[in-house]
């Protein structure tokens, strides 16, 4: 539960439960896609430098799965659209 | 001949015998055939762009190429899928078109491609290539005993594998030309 100062103009909504926790984009390992393509679209799609995108990319292929990036939930939506495009296996949820 | 694509004036550019330029006319076809285009739709649908399905292909293939967005929300994921998978279905199907209409249209020849037609090329590489990946069941060590020549390889298997690695080095060579065009090599 957050300890945030209720916001009481605020009409409640069934989204309040967890206002304030950001969503995440996240990358899932598969065998198919290529080491360097996935290095290409991180850049290309996020605008990473090189190394950063070398770094995610590795993080997927070793521990199975990163988080490529963050913010609402609409961004993450458009994020996850933009990945399948490019035939990445990417998911959205809430950061918990 | 070297083999793939090159880096050339800020585009790629690739020489294609005529039998690679016939095996990439068919499996652009192929994600032409799997890839259907979305239903006609209904003025409002339309116009607010949504479609109808918010189910998860049962076909493997097409699963993966249009995945849930939501791993542990059924909902939330029918909901995304309604307002994009018609797009993304658009969005395959032209990037398979642009391959089909960029090769020579009999036999091989010279294929130039912008910034714009190497990314259409590249993501249809890459459905291809999952399309295959998928039906032939690839995961690391499936692919690591073919590549040893072990026996527990079906052979009807070994030719679609010969045909998956090959599209791999393609597309391998794609990626790489694509960075020297940007002059990202480090």
């Amino acid at each position: 539960m957050s300890t945030a100062p209720a916001d009481l103009e605020r009409p409640e909504t069934e989204e309040r439960a967890a206002p304030d926790l950001p969503w995440v984009t996240i990358v899932w390992n598969d065998p198919v896609n290529l080491m360097s393509y996935v290095t290409y679209v991180f850049q290309t799609v996020f605008g990473y430098p090189r190394s950063k995108a070398h770094q995610l990319m590795l993080d997927v292929h070793y521990k199975g799965r990163a988080v490529v990036s963050s913010g609402s939930r609409e961004e993450m939506e458009r994020d996850v659209a933009t990945l399948h495009e490019y035939g990445l296996w990417a998911t959205l949820q809430q950061d918990k | 001949m070297t083999f793939g694509f090159r880096a050339l004036g800020g585009g790629v550019v690739i020489d294609l015998d005529a039998d690679e330029a016939d095996i990439l006319r068919a499996m652009a076809g192929l994600v032409l055939d799997l890839v259907e285009a979305p239903p006609e739709k209904e003025e409002f649908e339309r116009i607010v762009g949504i479609g109808a399905n918010t189910e998860k292909p049962d076909d493997p293939v097409l699963a993966r190429l249009f995945p849930d967005a939501y791993g542990d929300d059924a909902g939330a994921a029918g909901d995304f899928r309604r307002y994009t998978e018609d797009g993304l279905r658009v969005h395959k199907r032209e990037n398979a078109r642009s391959l089909l209409d960029a090769l020579p249209d009999s036999g091989g020849g010279r294929v130039e491609l912008d910034l714009g037609g190497a990314h259409a090329w590249m993501k249809s590489l890459n459905d291809v290539r999952l399309a295959l990946g998928t039906r032939l069941g690839i995961d690391e060590e499936t692919h690591d005993a073919y590549l040893r020549g072990e026996d527990s390889v079906p052979e009807t298997d070994a030719a679609a594998m010969h045909l998956y690695d090959w599209l791999g080095m393609l597309q391998e060579s794609l990626v790489e030309a694509l960075f020297d065009a940007a002059g990202q090599q480090e």
